[in-house]
């Protein structure tokens, strides 16, 4: 991943008048300032795997996301950066429609997954989270063996032989890379494992159900930095194969894992580009003062 | 993309059954399940007044429950001697069990040093699960008649000599009576209010306690003054939920009531209560009117216990929501 | 006395108070305990368990029918409000967490929960042995099971409510409908709690009289038929302490001391259980 110098001591960059607005031709904007209201300098994504369209959440009567409109690319490492209560994580969540387990909660616009709404009421919402899979802050493990949490999933919509099952879980752990540490313990208890297996546990459930978008919600903010490395090098293996969306509230963890970042701020979308671009030469000031430190 | 996809691929079409069978069915049965939970209070509440409206119809209500006669032979009855009964055995159980309740409360979550808490909570809490009719037998065949021999003579030969409440403090030295009755519920309703005392003192926040002693309070000072008018709506929830107990106590009190129709001042006299009178009269009750008196005594006692125990839940549910906003 | 020391007076006699108001209680409980096992201990014998209740003058007799009875009473009790309670409790948790009917459910629940059991027992007569036209196990089985149910339902919600959310997103996340994410992840994790809420119901129910005096009523003889009266032992107990012979009041006696012992074991088993819980 890029090594971007961060704390840009240089002329901090103005606010470019005039650059060319292309998410899929929604709006160009010749002449006029970018204002926080609107994502200013992008970069050009064909065939996204997901399309934000004017997205607006709402938790009861708070409104908590504004407008927001964006390409996800497919199979690359999309980072949501921004202080807390930006909502980022709201957004994260409307992906699976996760937050439809709570009444009071909704959305409105549209979020197309291979160019089909998926906040439409008549989707069938379990479908799409076997498509759409969510690793949490916290790791969840299931109250059951290692072997059964991987399982879990897959015998949601498959049905597997025991051989079969048995590659599954073994692929799964692998591309998690936690097979060589648990093969011998599958029959074990998920819980017994430490804090880092058992995130790397439910990326590995995650995958077993073979998603096309991996969604992680801060995956490794309750981690400690050994296994946060492993976290990291295990996003950069599976972008490989799939589309990854990683909310994060670290900034180098960001420029060192993602390819596209999006920098949120009260419920808008400030910013989006490439993350190169994003951390060496932001187009939007509150952009650059985020990432130099100076609020958040 | 993974080369063998799942079966989710995304040429299927969106389905537009939104919540699977498996949940309709599961969750419906739960509904059931809840539902029947209303039904059941409803059913009792139905059942007991089909019941009891015969012994209505002939007595008219209020000339039931405000007379004492209760005769099977002359098929007269009249509720007022149990109703006496059961409010003045739990009168006395309250007046008893509060304070010392308080008392434990206070003790519990003051004084008593952190190796001691738990012991103590849970040797209340254990005397809050023997049943009824152990407290029965005790009452009948050990405390009575200790509380003959020794307590009321004193009592009578005191407080029975004061002017106005002495006269509350006659009877007979048989100790079985409403005054031993309110005792024996004293003694079973203490653990109930104990708990939710400690429960409900627990939940003071610990800067209010500390700001009280920071500046110099005595433990009782604190206590008085800064957790009980926090906690009060608690407090009283818990009172009215040790006093719904009482109301309803069956065992306990047949042991030692006396089971006597009769209305005295005399606490000491023996007496009844509208459980112990149902308890040892049912199923000797011959003739639909008798049955249907019995009955309407026990209408009449869910009622009551209904209203206490709705008013304590809705005190309790208001000290828990304010708990909530203080932390 | 300066307004100090009469403070200081006033505390001391009210912390002393407290403590003599807890020795207070401690000692009912002592002495109750003390005379339960003296009389009960000194009664209890193999008899107890081999022979049927004695009839009015009969010499000899144990509780035999009277335990075998309870335990089909508490089982047939439990078999039918535990289900019952596991079910309404899941739906206020779960599928009812944020509908308006759990609020009312709740509250009567919680009613239910400590209503006179006499009232219960009335009420299982009429509905049952009136139209039976005799009492029956079976009708004290309901009559049980009416007590359980209250029991089960606040306690499996409050276990089942322990679990976290995120528990229940992850398994949402992978697609999980509802009933699995209830059946599979949450009641596996709540479960221990779940047992445990029922053996506090068994506990409640172990003890209760008012309930079986006119539902299963009482019998002298042994039977395994729940269409006719069954023996209990809390009926039993009654029926003897109340009577005039003195080898009923012995067998009261031991028949009080079984109860208890069974009670405050179940409790202080819960109690560890739900301890090591949370």
């Amino acid at each position: 991943m890029t090594d971007a110098s961060l704390v840009n001591t240089n002329d901090a960059p103005p606010a470019h008048p005039g650059i060319t607005v292309n998410l899929g031709g929604v709006f160009t904007n010749e002449d006029s300032e970018p204002t926080t209201d609107r994502p200013a300098a992008a970069v050009n994504i064909d065939n996204p795997k997901i399309e934000v369209k004017g997205l607006d959440f709402y938790y009861g009567k708070f409104h908590a996301l504004h407008d927001i409109s964006m390409r996800i690319a497919e199979r690359e490492v999309t980072a949501f950066i921004g202080p807390s209560g930006c909502g980022k994580s709201t957004l994260l969540r409307a992906f699976n429609r996760i937050y439809d387990l709570y009444p009071g909660q909704r959305a409105s616009g549209e979020i197309l997954l291979d160019g089909r709404n998926l906040l439409d009421r008549r989707e069938d919402v379990n479908r799409l989270r076997a498509r759409v899979g969510m690793v949490f802050q916290k790791p969840t493990p299931f109250p059951m063996s290692i072997y059964d949490n991987i399982a879990y999933g897959v015998r949601l919509y498959e049905r597997l032989g025991k051989a079969d099952m048995d590659q599954r879980v073994e692929w799964a752990l692998r591309k998690a890379a936690l097979w060589e540490e648990v093969k011998d313990i599958l029959r074990q208890s998920g819980k017994d494992l430490s804090g880092g297996q058992q995130q790397r546990l439910c990326i590995a459930r995650a995958i077993a159900v073979k998603p096309e978008v991996i969604l992680l919600d801060e995956p490794a903010s309750a981690l400690d930095p050994i296994s946060t490395l492993k976290i990291e090098e295990l996003v950069a293996e599976l972008k490989e194969s799939y589309t990854i969306v990683i909310v994060t509230h670290n900034m180098q963890q960001a420029a060192r894992v993602s390819d596209y970042t999006a920098f949120m701020y009260l419920g808008k979308l400030i910013e989006f580009n490439d993350t190169e671009t994003l951390f060496t030469n932001p187009a939007v000031k509150q952009t650059e003062d985020y990432i130099t430190g100076r609020f958040g | 993309m993974n080369v063998e996809t799942s079966i989710l691929s995304p040429d299927l079409p969106a389905t537009t059954e939104r919540r699977s069978l498996g949940d309709r069915l599961f969750g419906g049965l739960t509904w059931l399940s809840a539902v029947a939970v209303l039904l059941v209070l409803g059913a009792i509440i139905v059942m007991l007044y089909l019941g009891a409206r015969p012994a209505f119809e002939k007595f008219g209500f209020w000339h039931f429950i405000t007379t004492a006669q209760w005769n099977p032979v002359t098929v007269q009855f009249g509720a007022l001697s149990p109703i006496v009964g059961t409010l003045a055995s739990s009168v006395i159980a309250i007046l008893i069990g509060l304070p010392v309740s308080f008392g434990i409360a206070l003790f519990i979550t003051e004084m008593a040093p952190p190796w001691f808490k738990r012991p103590v909570g849970t040797a209340i809490e254990l005397l809050a699960a023997i049943p009824s009719i152990i407290y029965g037998m005790w009452g009948l065949f050990v405390f009575a008649p200790f509380f003959a021999d020794h307590i009321q003579p004193l009592l009578t030969d005191t407080l029975g000599e004061l002017p106005l409440i002495g006269a509350l403090f006659q009877g007979p030295p048989l100790g079985i009576s409403v005054f031993t009755a309110g005792i024996i519920l004293a003694i079973m309703i203490i653990p109930f209010i104990a708990s939710v005392m400690r429960d409900v003192f627990e939940t003071v926040p610990a800067e209010l306690r500390e700001s009280a002693f920071g500046v110099g309070s005595t433990t009782w000072e604190v206590v008085w003054n800064v957790v009980l008018p926090l906690t009060k709506v608690g407090v009283t929830g818990g009172v009215l939920l040790g006093l719904g107990r009482a109301l309803g106590e069956t065992m306990a009190v047949t042991f030692v009531i006396g089971n006597a129709h009769e209305l005295h001042w005399a606490l000491f006299e023996p007496g009844n209560s509208i459980a112990s009178t149902i308890a040892n009269e049912f199923t000797e009750a011959d003739g639909d009117v008798y049955t249907s008196a019995l009955i309407a005594l026990g209408l009449l006692l869910f009622i009551i216990t209904f209203i206490v125990l709705a008013l304590a839940k809705l005190m309790l549910l208001r000290m828990s929501r304010q708990a909530g906003r203080q932390s | 006395m300066n307004i100090y020391t009469r403070r200081k007076a006033i505390n001391a006699f009210n912390l002393g108070a407290s403590v003599l108001a807890t020795v207070f209680g401690l000692f009912f409980l002592g002495w109750l305990l003390w005379v339960l096992f003296a009389q009960g201990l000194a009664h209890l014998n193999w008899d107890l368990f081999t022979l049927d209740m004695p009839g009015p003058g009969a010499e000899s007799g144990g509780l035999r029918n009277a335990i075998v009875g309870s335990l089909g009473l508490t089982i047939v009790g439990v078999l039918i409000g535990a289900p019952l309670g596991v079910l309404a409790g899941t739906y206020l948790a779960e599928f009812g967490r944020y509908a308006w009917l759990s609020h009312p459910v709740r509250f009567i629940n919680d009613v239910l929960l400590s209503a006179p059991s006499i009232v219960i027992g009335v009420f299982v007569y009429e509905v049952m042995v009136v139209p039976m036209g005799n009492f029956s196990g079976w009708s004290g089985g309901v009559a049980l099971a009416i007590i359980v149910i209250p029991v089960v339902v606040r306690t499996t919600e409050d276990m089942m409510r322990l679990v976290p959310d995120t528990l229940r997103e992850a398994a949402a996340a992978l697609g999980a409908p509802q009933w699995r994410v209830v059946t599979n992840v949450v009641i596996k994790a709540s479960l221990s709690g779940i047992m445990t809420g029922i053996l506090l119901a068994v506990a409640r129910i172990a003890g209760e009289t008012a309930p079986l005096l006119f539902t299963a009523l009482n019998n002298q003889f042994f039977t395994m038929d729940m269409n006719q009266p069954m023996g209990n032992l809390p009926v039993t107990i009654f029926n003897f302490a109340m009577g005039p012979y003195d080898n009923w009041h012995d067998l009261a006696w031991a028949g009080s001391l079984l109860i208890t012992l069974t009670v405050l074991t179940l409790n202080i088993l819960t109690r560890f259980f739900l301890r090591t819980k949370k």
